[in-house]
């Protein structure tokens, strides 16, 4: 009978200590949702499958084809060739170290305390040291894909310009893991101590804003070193100077230092052990060290971060302003940019991104205003052209930001879509919101940033007027790639909005914008040196040739703003969620 | 009303909700029941616009849902089992913001607004944000959103989920307040409690086919035997009351 349920003592198994699930058990459930769902729930898999391999093929090719030409370059220099390839390596490996470093740390406040899967497995009588392997795996993969996706192309074209041999992926592969799983094990061990220290969830803002300006500063301090000058010997005193400063370890202390070395040696043919053992020694010690101190402080920190959230707000003066000024637009728009406003500026890890954005731009301007580009050798020619490398460069940074603030806004609606998709709200009119809000201040920032740089780069009114023009249409463009890339490749299910930007369809998008900025500039570039050359020899020039160059980068850009908005409405309709 | 013709929604070659026809007039509160996966939940989703049918039509309040989405979701309120809202915006900018998806603002939503979430002892977490409410807050702040802009039609997938037991029983005197003023009211459970209580009328669902509809009368008489809703369900849906516990339980 059901009624009877007691089971009698006789029935239950001795007590005994369940064996703890192995490590890659524990990992199973994040392989196989890799393997079931590579591209995400798509009906049009192979039409996706091609796209990301062209991007991926194309953007590969130009990475690949960039360094190989400067590769071939140095080798062409004698004595100071090779060491100006080392010094490359091991300022990119560097920029990578900081990058690793950051991006460890916050992804490891989403796998070891944040994550979804967390309840099950911390209840589960699962090894503290199996967890630890499990989540520093987790964590050293989301970080580091990426870096592993640039650093490809960027290895190939080394081991192919000093002829690595067939050892040499396996060389490259040694250097890169410990690369990686250092950093992560750093990452992991600073996340875990901050979450103990500070008050639970108040954690991922403090560790956002901590993170946000260490960003900063490695910027800054890279700026700083000037590594421009290697471009420039002639501002050296001496060869000797010069070849002792390329000699010199650009951080004979840090990780990236001895991956570089590690590659670099054995491309000159005097591999170096030291290195090697250098990179496995500090990993495997780092690793032992996190280990410990999850043990330590694991389950204290764990509970402390399940704590609730921030409690209250203050009604800002702005949003009242905001609310006053967008009256005359009807209450659903107005109150869609409302709360668009309320999220990005209470989500500490959306607007602490502005900090890093603010210090770009000064980067960015700094540079601009100590380019040589006045007194002997600096042609009329030069002067002009220049703008047009710094629209490219402001498209850049346009594409980042977009990246970060756009791009996200449809992942961001993911679990509230039942709301807006049961409301009368059209999908077109919660597309062009985000457009709106994304693209205004992206606009006013573009057009200070390129007017600021113009003014220093004292440019012609004419090349003020294309720069003008062509940074506006860029802006638009970008914009509209940024929510129409945001609606194809959602992640509605992220925990992190920081991670968004870095998932493949942000890497889609870069590699888009790069292909738009690369596009419009060919088209204007070609009619505007004509024209100034033209002029510069008091000739008449073609303006044919000028309409038709506008013409089509104006067409370009008109088109990526309403395209991908277009097919954004049309994929936001289909969305069943 | 809400009318639903040939209702079908197909996910590949699995059919979630096979053709089914209801009709819930004015002034009905209608609940909908089933075992997990019977179609309950995409049935609810698709009158409240979120899934598109496969097959069918859905009218709510008399307007056609595929050919004039807009007017037919205006007169609609959603509750959805899960409560994800804005974990950054507060409980009476919530509110707030889905009256504004709807085109209301002003003194009149103010007052509504406080007016519900006093009903739901929820008054003195109106200036803070979502993210420090528990399971059951978040359910009744959902809950009051779906009655900010006065709907004709609410539909509501598990509406008791999380509710302390005050709270559940202000919203089934909300509700059947809500229906006696001639709206119209449909919502699936599993609180067969519930279901027996306060809807007028029970459709049973299994395998995405309606298997009986009618009263709970209708229902008993239907399942041969009588006795409460939950020999009726079980009766009615095959299925086998707390199967053989103890041979699973020694497995």
């Amino acid at each position: 009978m059901t009624s009877e349920l007691a089971i009698p003592a006789e029935v239950l198994p001795p007590r005994e200590v369940a064996p703890s699930p192995g490590l890659f058990h524990v990992l199973s459930p994040k392989f196989l949702a890799a393997k079931a769902r590579p591209l995400g729930k798509t009906d049009n898999k192979s039409g996706r499958l091609v796209l990301f391999a062209l991007i991926g093929a194309v953007f590969w090719v130009f990475v690949f084809g960039l360094l190989y030409r400067l590769l071939k370059y140095f080798r062409g220099i004698p004595e100071i060739g090779a060491l100006l390839a080392a010094k490359l390596l091991g300022l990119m490996f560097i920029s990578l170290f900081g990058i690793l470093i950051l991006s460890n740390v916050v992804t490891a406040l989403s796998s070891f305390f944040l994550a979804k899967d967390l309840d099950l497995l911390v209840a589960a009588p699962v090894d503290w040291l199996r967890l630890y392997g499990a989540k520093l795996l987790e964590t050293t993969a989301h970080s580091s894909w990426m870096v592993v996706l640039v650093a490809t192309p960027v290895l190939t074209a080394y081991g192919v310009i000093y002829e690595g041999g067939i050892l040499y992926p396996l060389v490259a592969a040694g250097a890169i893991i410990p690369f990686l799983i250092i950093p992560a094990a750093i990452g992991s061990a600073v996340t875990l101590m901050l979450v103990n220290i500070f008050p639970a969830r108040r954690t991922r803002d403090i560790l956002s804003v901590i993170a946000i300006l260490a960003a900063a500063g490695i910027v800054l301090i890279f700026r700083l070193v000037r590594p421009e000058r290697l471009a420039r010997p002639e501002g050296f005193r001496s060869l000797v100077e010069f070849i002792s400063l390329l000699r010199t370890p650009t951080s004979p202390w840090i990780p990236s230092e001895w991956a570089a070395q590690s590659i670099m040696t054995w491309l000159r043919k005097d591999p170096e052990i030291l290195s090697f053992y250098l990179l496995w020694s500090t990993a495997a010690f780092v690793v032992v060290l996190g280990a410990m101190l999850h043990r330590w402080l694991y389950a204290r920190g764990f509970s402390k971060s399940q704590e609730s959230g921030e409690r209250w707000v203050r009604q800002g003066s702005l949003g009242r302003l905001v609310a006053k000024v967008l009256t005359p637009w009807g209450v659903m728009r107005r109150e869609l940019v409302l709360k668009e406003m309320r999220l990005f500026f209470r989500d500490t890890t959306q607007w602490s991104q502005l900090i890093l954005l603010t210090v770009l731009v000064v980067v960015y301007v700094f540079n601009i205003k100590f380019l040589p580009l006045r007194g002997e050798g600096v042609t009329f020619f030069l002067a002009n052209v220049i703008p047009f490398v710094n629209l490219i460069l402001a498209g850049f940074v346009l594409a980042s930001i977009a990246a970060r603030f756009i791009f996200p806004g449809i992942s961001l609606e993911g679990r509230t879509l039942w709301l807006l998709r049961s409301s009368p709200l059209e999908m077109r009119q919660l597309l062009w919101s985000k457009f709106w809000v994304g693209t205004i201040p992206l606009l006013a920032l573009a057009l200070i940033l390129v007017f600021a740089t113009d003014v220093l780069l004292q440019v012609s009114d004419f090349m003020m007027l294309v720069s003008i023009f062509t940074i506006t249409m860029m802006t638009f463009a970008i914009a509209g790639l940024a929510l129409g890339f945001g609606a194809l490749f959602p992640k509605f299910n992220t925990e992190n909005a920081a991670q968004i930007p870095t998932s493949f369809g942000g890497l889609v998008l870069m590699m888009a914008s790069v292909v738009l900025i690369g596009l419009v500039i060919v088209m204007e570039a070609r009619p505007v040196y004509q024209y100034v050359g033209a002029r510069y020899m008091k000739i008449e020039g073609d303006p044919v040739e000028m309409w038709l160059g506008f013409g089509g980068a104006t067409l370009i850009c008109l088109a990526a703003t309403f395209v991908p908005i277009k097919i954004a409405v049309q994929r936001m309709k289909e969305l069943e969620r | 009303m809400i009318e639903l013709k040939n209702l079908t929604k197909k996910y590949g070659s699995f059919t979630a909700v096979d053709n089914i026809d209801l009709s819930v007039p004015d002034g009905e509160l209608f609940g909908f029941l089933g075992p997990n996966g019977a179609g309950k939940t995409t049935t609810l989703r698709m009158i409240a616009g979120i899934l598109q049918p496969t097959a069918g039509s859905i009218h709510l309040a008399g307007i056609d849902l595929a050919s004039d989405p807009l007017a037919a979701k205006s007169q609609l309120g959603f509750i959805p089992d899960r409560p994800f809202i804005y974990e950054k915006l507060t409980g009476s900018e919530f509110l707030r913001f889905v009256a504004g998806l709807y085109g209301q603002d002003g003194d009149k939503v103010e007052h509504r607004g406080r007016e519900l979430m006093a009903l739901f002892d929820l008054e003195e977490w109106g200036d803070e944000l979502v993210e420090s409410y528990s399971h059951g807050m978040r359910q009744k702040l959902i809950i009051s959103s779906a009655f900010i802009h006065r709907p004709q039609v609410i539909v509501v997938d598990e509406p008791m989920v999380g509710l302390d037991p005050k709270a559940a029983r202000i919203l089934k005197d909300l509700f059947r307040e809500y229906v006696r003023r001639g709206h119209t009211i449909m919502m699936s459970t599993h609180t067969l409690e519930v279901a027996e209580t306060l809807c007028d009328r029970i459709a049973i669902i299994q395998h995405g086919k309606i298997r009986s509809v009618g009263t709970i009368q209708d229902l008993r008489a239907e399942a041969t035997g009588g006795g409460g809703l939950e020999e009726i369900f079980l009766k009615l849906t095959g299925e086998r009351a707390a199967r053989d516990a103890m041979e699973v339980l020694d497995a």
